[in-house]
């Protein structure tokens, strides 16, 4: 497509890191465009109820809520700001445009009906801020109703004051499971208990080194006491050093079982024990959403985060990267990025504030991953019909042998004779899994081909008439 | 017991009052406000799954809640694929649940068919 139509700086991602980057770039006089698929403002971190029910309260859902609505009138309320929200980015391509040199493909309309509104877009400097989605490791039974991500259960309570059940188990690793915790609670569920892979050893000692850099993050550590304050009042048991191993029922989940685990996540046999729940919210990490990064062609690196330089751009020039897509450092991290990116995207030196910010909660990223980090042990609680990837239904068993038995070493052959990845959600649940369990059960220890299952041309599913009414020339009115 | 909606007059957060709206799964009647999303109105109303699986028969509801997995997805007004946890309601919005045949598999070099057109069907 030609003659899309320029803009300044476009910010990709409307969550902490895209709000920020978004003022930066305002504060440095750019122009800016910031645009989201869905239709609010506030990313995964401040979902908030829809306009027609907004709560008088909200606030209390959340850590920091009056820095959001500061940001955000700030940055809606700036006549050079184009806000575009219900506006899904579905393909970066190289083109003849000026600035940037990429035209950015936008649909804009009610979500996943036909005839979105198309438009191309030709910006001076791209920020990419998409943030990441839960990462739940399978096991058995984790496709049964009742089974949610830690980021579902969180996006019920603060979105639509729904709450998940009545009996819930919060499982899985890292710091995200508190705040999670701590909403289905607040939604009126009895939090029966919350279950950390890891032993208290290693949390301690990917927290504690050089305990003096915490000190910037007073306001980080301030949360989670406020978290353990909530633990104590709701009578919340936290577990460490244990997980849901299976969940049980026909069609709903009616059971967990819990197990005991090494220090390397395998389970210890002996340790079950059997738990009545109505509904189980597990997260084990967070998946960035690469897509549009992959298709700018930025560099990643080994741990699969976008390489970005000091002032947050990648090795593509003109294209910078802020959030939880360079790496799982929460919120601040996340808003510090953002603001060093939105600056230098419109040309100017980051604040010494923002950049002294980026260095302080930074430090959190690698304590995260070095406390709660997924162990390999995990593969221990996998049966042979445990369901590994949950659109084609290919279980553990089925994927094992299928790799044993070709000596195909690549992973899209193998993806093809498994089918797994291959589903409607493009590999974005399952993928990284897979990748690890065939690269386990596979003789090499590298995939030849190194296709990775980040790769997906289209980032958001676009019906079919939708994209063939591209080919038909102007958009009718 | 279940999901349930948590009821204005005991929330915390006081929801400014929406319009009630009704939408319809199969035929049945699920009652929800003004501003939730399909899922949360199914959810909210106790309803935990709507969509049965190629393989197995068995059944799906909501997974991840951001749009992400595609475990949500049902027809809406006579089109199919969407996901329910991302598409707001609408009063009257009819809703049918999905049962479909192995899906065509996405290739890295094909072209897209994340969804199938609903108008083409
Ligand atoms: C469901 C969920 C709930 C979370 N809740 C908490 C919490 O309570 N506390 C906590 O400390 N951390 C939480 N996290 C972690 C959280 O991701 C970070 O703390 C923070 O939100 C990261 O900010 P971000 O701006 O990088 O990304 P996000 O907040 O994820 O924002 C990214 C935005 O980009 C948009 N986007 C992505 N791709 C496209 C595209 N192709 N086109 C258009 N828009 C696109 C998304 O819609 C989203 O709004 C949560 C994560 C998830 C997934
Ligand atoms: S629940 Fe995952 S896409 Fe809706």
């Amino acid at each position: 497509m030609t003659g899309g139509t320029p803009v300044g700086v476009l910010v990709i991602g409307a969550g902490p890191a895209g709000l920020a980057a978004a003022e930066a770039a305002l504060d440095a006089g750019a122009r800016v465009t910031l645009l989201d698929a869905s239709d609010a403002t506030g990313g995964q971190y401040w979902r908030h109820l829809p306009e027609e029910r907004a709560g008088e309260h909200e606030a209390r859902l959340h850590h920091g809520f009056a820095r959001y609505e500061r940001l955000r009138d700030r940055v809606v309320g700036d006549a050079a700001c184009t806000v575009l929200l219900g506006s899904a980015v579905w393909s970066v391509e190289r083109s003849a445009a000026a600035g940037s040199g990429f035209t950015v493909n936008v649909a804009t309309g009610r979500v996943d009906a036909a005839r979105a509104a198309m438009s191309a877009l030709e910006p001076e400097a791209i920020v990419l801020a998409t943030g990441a989605h839960d990462r739940t490791l399978p096991f058995p039974g984790w496709e049964l109703p009742g089974v949610f991500t830690g980021g579902a259960a969180q996006a019920l309570a603060k979105g639509e004051r729904v709450r998940v059940g009545e009996r819930v188990v919060v499982a899985g690793a890292g710091p995200f499971l508190l705040p999670v915790a701590e909403s289905v609670a607040e939604s009126g569920a009895r939090v029966i208990e919350v279950v950390e892979a890891n032993r208290l050893g290693r949390i301690v000692r990917g927290w504690a080194p050089k305990p003096w850099r915490l000190l910037g993050a007073r306001a980080k550590v301030g949360e989670l006491v406020g978290y353990v304050s909530g633990f104590l009042r709701h009578r919340i048991p936290y577990r460490m050093g244990a997980a849901v191993v299976a969940a049980h029922g026909t069609d709903r989940v009616e059971a967990v079982t819990i197990a005991r685990l090494d220090t390397d996540w395998r389970p210890i046999p002996g340790t079950e024990r059997r738990v009545a729940v109505d509904a189980v919210c597990v997260s084990h990490d967070f998946t960035p959403r690469l897509e549009l990064a992959i298709a700018a062609g930025c560099a990643l690196d080994e741990r699969r985060f976008v390489v970005v330089d000091d002032s947050q751009e990648t090795t593509v020039p003109h294209v910078f990267a802020a959030g939880e897509i360079t790496g799982i450092g929460g919120v601040d991290l996340a808003m510090a990025e953002g603001a060093v990116a939105g600056a230098a995207a419109a040309g100017r030196t980051p604040s010494r504030n923002a950049v002294r910010r980026r260095r302080v909660f930074s430090d959190f990223a690698g304590r995260i991953s070095a406390a709660h980090g997924i162990r390999s042990g995990w593969h221990h609680w996998l049966h042979d019909d445990t369901i590994v990837c949950r659109c084609e239904e290919v279980g553990y068993g089925r994927l094992c042998s299928t790799a044993a038995s070709t000596d195909a070493e690549g992973l899209r052959s193998l993806k093809l004779s498994t089918r797994a990845g291959l589903g409607i959600c493009q590999g974005r649940i399952c993928g990284r899994t897979v990748e690890e369990l065939l690269v386990a059960a596979s003789p090499g220890d590298r995939f030849l081909d190194s296709v990775s299952t980040d790769r997906r041309p289209i980032v958001a599913p676009q019906r079919l008439g939708d994209l063939a009414s591209l080919g038909d020339g102007p958009e009718s009115p | 017991m279940s999901a349930r909606r948590i009821p204005a007059s005991q929330d915390p957060v006081r929801p400014r009052p929406s319009a009630e709206i009704t939408v319809t799964l199969d035929g049945e009647r699920y009652g929800g406000l003004e501003g939730q999303t399909l899922a949360g109105v199914l959810l909210g109303s106790g309803r935990l799954s709507w969509r049965t699986t190629s393989v197995a028969g068995s059944p799906r509801g909501v997974f991840c809640g951001i749009g992400v997995c595609f475990d949500c997805i049902a027809e809406v007004n006579g089109e199919r694929d969407v996901r329910l946890c991302q598409r707001r309601a609408a009063d009257g919005d009819e809703l049918r649940t999905q049962h479909d045949a192995l899906p065509v598999p996405v290739e890295d070099e094909d072209p897209p068919t994340a969804t199938s057109d609903g108008a083409g069907s």
